[in-house]
């Protein structure tokens, strides 16, 4: 299969690869995918007090595109408010990496990772669900 | 040494430079049609042809009448399944073959399932071998075929032919094998074995795509229905003119084999121990497939914790396939490696290095630090891995199924 060069680019220049401390409370954690599927993605955002989301890390178990995907997002949600960063979708996600049809599924796990760590954010502050707002696992 | 470097000989071989030149006369100026009889043109071709279908014979110790061109194995075993079932329905209407096998079997058994007949298809053990009991078990009364592959095109495990031969024969049920991963690999004795069809690729054995062979048994004679009409060609079975030149190649492609299989092959195995030493030599490396009764050319291995394609794209200086399908969209892993029992990880974060008659020791050995160092980048990114390392069973685990 043929991958684009952002793909190519991402995957083996990934951005921000690593782990912050999940216990942090400035910290939110998101895990989503399954390795039966293929694919696991590890996103986390480090917000500061502002609400705006300082850092992110990834680390992701899947294909090329998964990787790129999740490389990707780290980059958008840094210093986006909680609000713009659960607004990215996956659409601009595949625009963005030419993704192929059959690869749309990474796109969409990128997507749901970053709604996911800042679920977990928000739970961890009480702060529930916006309204509007996908509730993902 | 030239890169990317090619490990995937089971996907097909590089044509032998022998086989090539020995190919090209009859393209230009031997071309005659083999079945025209009344000219020399027609009969310098006939006697390419027979010289080839003898090289073929003599490889795997049968007459050379027994043979049958085609277009390759996936042909010959549409012939041998298609042709046998329907020519013996009216003597049963029951199939057996194996979980593992190639997609030429299985496509060709669903489709003689939609025909009206009906298949077992065998699970095998862990190793990915069959169990005898379990073939022994499966036979009924209406059983009119078996088909089993010599040699596993994922896994490299060669199926105990001689013993399913013999259950076949006692019973009079039809026995085909299809070979397209074992010749030149292993030794086979048509002689000997109780086996009434046999399918053959060229490709496979450093011959030309686009040719194959299919052997069928005359003493006791094996009859079947032909799925190609159209000027009576090959007795009958397979109408169609001749591709001279590629029944040259797959001649000579075995002539080769058999003069240089055993030398070769112990080449190959020295070359593909080393290889299995270097993997062997990274953390959670699994070996898919029985070790010993495997042909000396393949090694499947699961690095877990790495997802398959990604690892097939990190190695991208070599040339190897992915258990996992995902490459070819349908984004389910390997259903041999299911059959064997694995896990959809491990099924997921397989590839197959396949050696052959040009790898080299320095390739190996390139082949071995790379995989060091690109399996390690990814287990750094890889989730999984960070969760093994902190002593997390994955398997508790409650996932997101997507």
């Amino acid at each position: 299969m043929a991958y684009s060069d952002k793909v190519i680019d991402h995957y083996e220049n990934p951005r921000n690869v690593g782990s912050f401390d999940k216990a942090d409370e400035s910290v939110g954690t998101g895990m989503v995918g399954a390795p039966a599927c293929g694919d696991v993605m590890k996103l986390q955002i480090r917000v500061n007090g502002q609400g705006i989301i300082e850092e992110a890390r990834f680390k992701t178990y899947g294909c090329g595109s998964a990787i790129a995907s999740s490389s990707l997002v780290t980059e958008w949600v840094k210093g986006k408010t909680l609000e713009e960063a659960a607004g990215i979708k996956n659409t601009q996600i595949a625009e963005e990496l030419a993704l192929p049809p059959v690869k749309i599924h990474c796109s969409i796990l990128a997507e749901d990772a970053i709604k996911a760590a800042i679920a977990d954010y928000r739970r961890k502050h009480g702060l529930g669900e916006a309204a509007g707002e996908k509730k993902v696992a | 040494m030239k890169l990317p470097i090619y490990l995937d000989y089971s996907a097909t071989t590089p044509v032998d430079p022998r086989v090539a030149e020995k190919m090209i006369p009859y393209l230009t100026e031997h071309f005659g049609n083999p079945a025209s009889r009344s000219h020399a043109f027609g009969w310098k071709a006939e006697e390419a042809v027979e010289e080839a279908r003898a090289n073929v014979a003599a490889l795997v110790n049968c007459e050379a009448k027994d043979i049958v061109w085609t277009s390759g194995a996936t042909e010959s075993i549409n012939l041998a399944l298609k042709g046998a079932a329907e020519f013996y329905k009216t003597r049963g209407r029951h199939l057996i073959t194996v979980k593992t096998e190639h997609k030429a079997t299985l496509d060709t058994c669903r489709e003689l399932e939609r025909r009206g007949f009906e298949v077992t298809y065998l699970e095998v053990g862990a190793d990915g071998l069959l169990e005898l009991d379990r073939v022994e078990a499966a036979f009924r009364p209406d059983t009119i075929l078996v088909s089993v592959m010599f040699v596993n095109n994922e896994i490299g495990v060669i199926q105990d032919i001689p013993a399913i031969g013999e259950m076949c024969r006692r019973r009079g049920v039809l026995f085909h094998v299809d070979s397209a991963q074992a010749t030149g690999k292993c030794p086979i004795d048509l002689k000997r074995l109780n086996v009434d069809l046999m399918s053959f690729s060229a490709h496979k054995t450093y011959g030309p795509k686009g040719v194959g062979a299919l052997y069928i048994r005359r003493k006791p004679r094996v009859r079947l229905e032909a799925q190609i009409h159209g000027g009576g060609h090959e007795r009958g079975f397979r109408s169609g003119t001749l591709a001279t030149h590629q029944i040259v190649g797959m001649g000579e492609a075995y002539r080769i084999a058999r003069l240089e299989m055993a030398a070769e092959n112990e080449r190959i195995r020295a070359l593909r121990d080393r290889l299995l030493a270097g993997v062997q030599g990274i953390e959670e490396v699994y070996v898919n497939g029985d070790m010993a009764s495997r042909v000396p050319h393949n090694l499947n291995v699961s690095f877990n914790y790495v997802e398959g394609e990604s690892l097939i794209m990190a190695v991208k200086d070599i040339a190897v396939s992915s258990g996992s399908a995902c490459t070819s969209a349908s984004l389910e892993p390997s259903y041999v490696l299911r059959a064997l029992g694995r896990s959809d990880e491990l099924a997921h974060s397989s590839i197959r290095f396949t050696l052959g008659r040009f790898t080299t020791g320095e390739e190996i050995d390139y082949t071995v630090g790379h995989l060091r160092t690109k399996v390690a980048k990814l287990r750094e990114l890889s989730p999984l891995w960070e969760m093994h390392k902190e002593g997390i069973d994955l398997n508790t685990v409650q996932w997101a199924a997507h």
